[in-house]
């Protein structure tokens, strides 16, 4: 009774307080998200680390986290960035950057569906474009852009990866001369690179460069069936502010969404038109055979300016500072998102050529037509929420709008323009992303938000909190969350991708009889120590469990010493780490049949042991070894070697 | 006494089934340990050996037990030789056509047979008792040979030996051999009568 009484009263307090945002979890959302120990994720998660730099990839609909793929920053956990092998990966004409801010990521298509082949992702900073391999989850190629700086509305790909386009944020003088910022108007240009892809083996160049007016490019989708040969853009400041932006680039009531004909300017480059021009830029390659990356300086790029390119490209006017820019998947429609705007604009690719054939054009923005609004739109899906971000598309003819102020996701008819259902998030979402849901063919089973704030979400962890995901069941006409997760990095854009389609090309090994590296060390026999000038070169192998040699001496204080480890085995999950004390580089991590290298100058004599990182075996322990490092000037004998041929210890 | 007909084509089928010697393996050796998910597995041909060997070499140093290399095996030249003869003596029973030549040929078949399982099971005996004293696992009393056929369980692996395809063709063609040679014999006694 008083049991009641108690129960009344605090209720009716509760009632007096305002609704807190606690989720709202149905019944068999745990068995939804849920994916028994040793069984499978039904699909492929590849999400952006933000500042982080890398990529993680997360299983769904189960949200653990499967692996850290590094890209553009050094990850001394495996010695990306630090081995010799790696470090070229990180060069450009700055120097090693040895960091960078991903935003974005596409999976390669054929014929505008996911092929799972590679994976591209942007660095937004410094501005380049990385492409992973999807059978070793690897980063393979990084390009550098010249004529860049925030690289944002990048990595986007054309419906058969013909082109990763990457278009500029930053606005910048091309040609980096030195003028005033004032000089915005006259000096300063976005540019937007055609990154040719070679469809055998993915590697990438730099076709052309487009140069359009000063004005920040955000976001970019290509075109897909009846609008293969477009490329859409979004854009903000073009009132063309250079300070304060916050006020200055959100004076107009619209800004544009670029539409550019890739095929026509496509075409026009191969009738050899366009301007070579001197730039310099990295070209980073890795070579799966010989183990080891390389770093060319190119010199060259051609320039177009839109100026020469009449009939290729249009504005259409898109309220206030649209964001993103995306394409359903029949690519008929093109879903603006003016993130000040409180109303998506969806655009018809139909109405558009219309418009074009028509000259249907209400005036020009630095010389390239503008159409008008009314006569390019499909219609307006009014009052969404607040602050609308991007579009992801199910398949089933709806489209799901991520709503950064208002914290939710809104599912609306794309035909009918309905707002159809809504579920908060927690909290401030950027990107979602469907699986599939920017191709031709989206796996409508899920809907993941990556968001900015978690606040209470988790167990709180001082000042700096992770970023979230939620994942949303979005096979029913409900969206209903069944999963909230945190994540490395801050997430922006995904990529989802039915694990069908990749698992199964998954490599496990590397072939040792292929292994082409410089300094590989076929067998243990072969191990040695070779001394050149100051320079030591250590054919070091590693099986389980020992290192050969692992006895070494003769090396003195100030030698170049390089660790040229081969992990001998052939067997998948095997492999070795190696680590040297006091070495202020970092570890390696070896894969069967890879060959690595670390360079470690001692400062200092003294006795230095090293040792396996990563525990291999029931002998794991036991897998270590001396280096002897003498004071300069002395004359220890180079001597090496392991068990009964190291060094003083007789043969029987 | 001359073969009867079923006896000719008995020895046609045989020599077809010996022949699969070549085309499938004799014997298959199936390994399995909670980190090795999908097993490890070993085939033994009439002249090679394939499979995981590599590894199995790889894991079988911890106990000390000798690496196993098919250069290793002189039988990989006298098995196919000797199996080669006896297929070319096969016809030359169905020349002479007499029961006698095809007891004895059952017989050097049956002996050959023996010679090979004794030596098969020499070579799990050497494997699983001549260790390393240096090796790095040492388990008193523990020594590691293969089953010759069956199920054992050795440290964490569990073992199954068993025949491949070309092993029960082998096997098949001893059986029939052995029945035909009842049958000649019944045949031949039912006409003395």
């Amino acid at each position: 009774m008083y049991t009641m009484l108690g129960v009344g009263t605090f209720t009716a307090l509760q009632g007096c307080k305002m609704k807190n945002a606690e989720t709202v979890v149905s019944g068999n959302a745990a068995a939804k998200s849920y994916v028994a120990p040793g069984k499978y994720d039904e699909f492929y998660n590849f999400v952006s680390g933000g500042f982080s730099g890398q990529v993680a990839v997360y299983g769904l609909p189960s949200g653990r986290l499967l692996k850290v793929i590094p890209v553009f920053s050094v990850f001394p956990e495996n010695g990306y960035g630090y081995s010799e092998e790696t470090k070229p990966m990180l060069n450009t004409t700055a120097g090693e950057v040895p960091w960078d801010d991903q935003h974005h990521l596409t999976i390669s298509l054929t014929n505008g569906e996911q092929d799972g082949r590679w994976l591209f992702a942007n660095a937004n900073n410094t501005p380049r474009v990385a492409r992973i391999d999807l059978t070793t989850f690897k980063t393979v190629e990084i390009l550098q852009l010249p004529n860049s700086a925030g690289n944002h509305s990048s990595p986007y790909l054309t419906e058969n990866t013909e082109y990763v386009i990457a278009g500029t944020r930053f606005s910048v003088p091309v040609g980096d001369q030195d003028v005033p910022i004032s000089s915005f108007k006259e000096n300063f240009k976005s540019t937007v690179s055609f990154i040719s892809v070679d469809k055998e083996h993915g590697n990438m160049d730099i076709a052309f460069q487009v140069v359009l007016p000063g004005m920040d490019l955000d976001l970019s989708r290509g075109g897909k069936g009846p609008s293969h040969d477009w490329f859409f853009f979004s854009t903000y400041n073009t009132e063309q502010a250079h300070t304060l932006l916050e006020v200055n680039a959100s004076e107009k009531d619209k800004d544009f969404i670029v539409a550019m004909n890739w095929k026509k300017i496509e075409e026009y480059v191969k009738s050899g038109k366009g301007k070579k021009m001197q730039v310099e830029y990295a070209h980073n390659k890795h070579n799966e055979e010989t183990h080891q990356a390389t770093s060319e300086i190119e010199k060259e790029v051609i320039v177009l300016d839109h100026s020469e390119l009449k009939d290729m490209i249009y504005m259409i006017p898109c309220p206030k500072s649209p964001h993103g820019c995306d394409v359903d998947p029949t690519g008929q429609y093109i879903v603006g998102s003016g993130k000040l705007a409180a109303l998506i604009p969806v655009f018809s690719f139909d109405k558009l050529t219309k418009a074009i054939g028509a000259k249907d054009f209400e005036g020009e923005y630095h010389g390239i037509p503008v159409l008008k609004y009314e006569s390019v739109l499909h219609g307006e899906v009014k009052k969404p929420g607040l602050g609308p971000l991007h579009t992801e598309f199910d398949g089933k003819g709806f489209g799901y709008t991520s709503m950064f102020l208002s914290s939710e996701i809104v599912k609306w008819n794309i035909e009918t323009l309905e707002v159809v259902d809504r579920v908060p998030t927690y909290y401030s979402i950027g990107h979602l992303c469907i699986p599939g849901g920017d191709t031709k063919k989206p796996w409508g089973k899920y809907v993941i938000a990556y968001n900015k704030i978690t606040k209470d979400r988790y167990l709180p962890t001082g000042p700096e909190l992770a970023q979230s995901a939620q994942i949303y069941d979005i096979s029913g006409d409900k969206m209903e969350l069944i999963l909230d997760f945190p994540t490395i990095g801050e997430p922006h854009y995904a990529q989802g991708i039915a694990a069908s389609v990749i698992k199964d090309k998954s490599v496990k090994i590397y072939d040792i009889s292929k292994n082409r590296h410089e300094y590989v060390t076929m067998g243990e026999a072969k191990a040695k120590v070779v001394r050149t000038g100051n320079r030591v070169d250590i054919y070091m192998t590693a099986i389980r469990s020992h290192l050969a040699p692992d006895n070494i001496e003769g090396v003195y204080v100030g030698d170049e010493v390089y660790f040229h480890v081969t992990n001998l085995e052939q067997d998948w999950d095997v492999p070795h780490g190696f680590a040297i004390k006091n070495n202020p580089n970092a570890e390696l991590l070896i894969m069967p049949g890879e060959t690595s290298t670390l360079k470690f100058v001692p400062q200092k004599a003294g006795m230095y042991p090293f040792y396996c990182t990563d525990f291999c075996s029931a002998l794991h322990q036991e897998m270590q070894g001396y280096l002897r490092v003498s004071p300069k000037g002395s004359n220890v004998p180079l001597r090496f070697g392991t068990g009964e041929s190291a060094p003083g210890v007789a043969a029987k | 006494m001359k073969l009867t007909k079923f006896g000719k084509v008995s020895v046609v089928l045989i020599i077809l089934f010996l022949a699969t010697l070549w085309k499938f393996p004799m014997w298959d050796i199936q390994l399995g340990a909670p980190q090795y998910p999908g097993g490890l597995s070993m085939q033994i041909w009439i002249n090679d050996l394939s499979g995981d060997v590599e590894v199995i070499n790889g894991l079988n140093h911890y106990i000390g037990m000798k690496t196993i290399h098919k250069e290793d095996f002189k039988e990989f030249v006298y098995l196919p030789l000797t199996m080669m003869i006896f297929m070319g003596l096969g016809l030359v029973v169905i020349l002479l056509n007499r029961k006698k030549f095809y007891y004895i040929w059952t017989g050097i078949f049956v002996i050959i047979g023996l010679m090979s399982f004794y030596d098969f099971y020499r070579w799990l005996y050497a494997y699983g008792h001549d260790l390393d004293p240096a090796a790095p696992l040492k388990v008193p009393g523990m020594s590691y040979q293969p089953p010759l056929l069956g199920y054992k369980k050795m440290l964490n692996f569990e073992v199954m030996s068993q025949p491949h395809i070309g092993g029960w063709f082998y096997i098949a063609a001893g059986v029939l051999m052995v029945f035909v040679c009842f049958y000649e014999w019944k045949k031949s006694k039912t006409l003395i009568k």
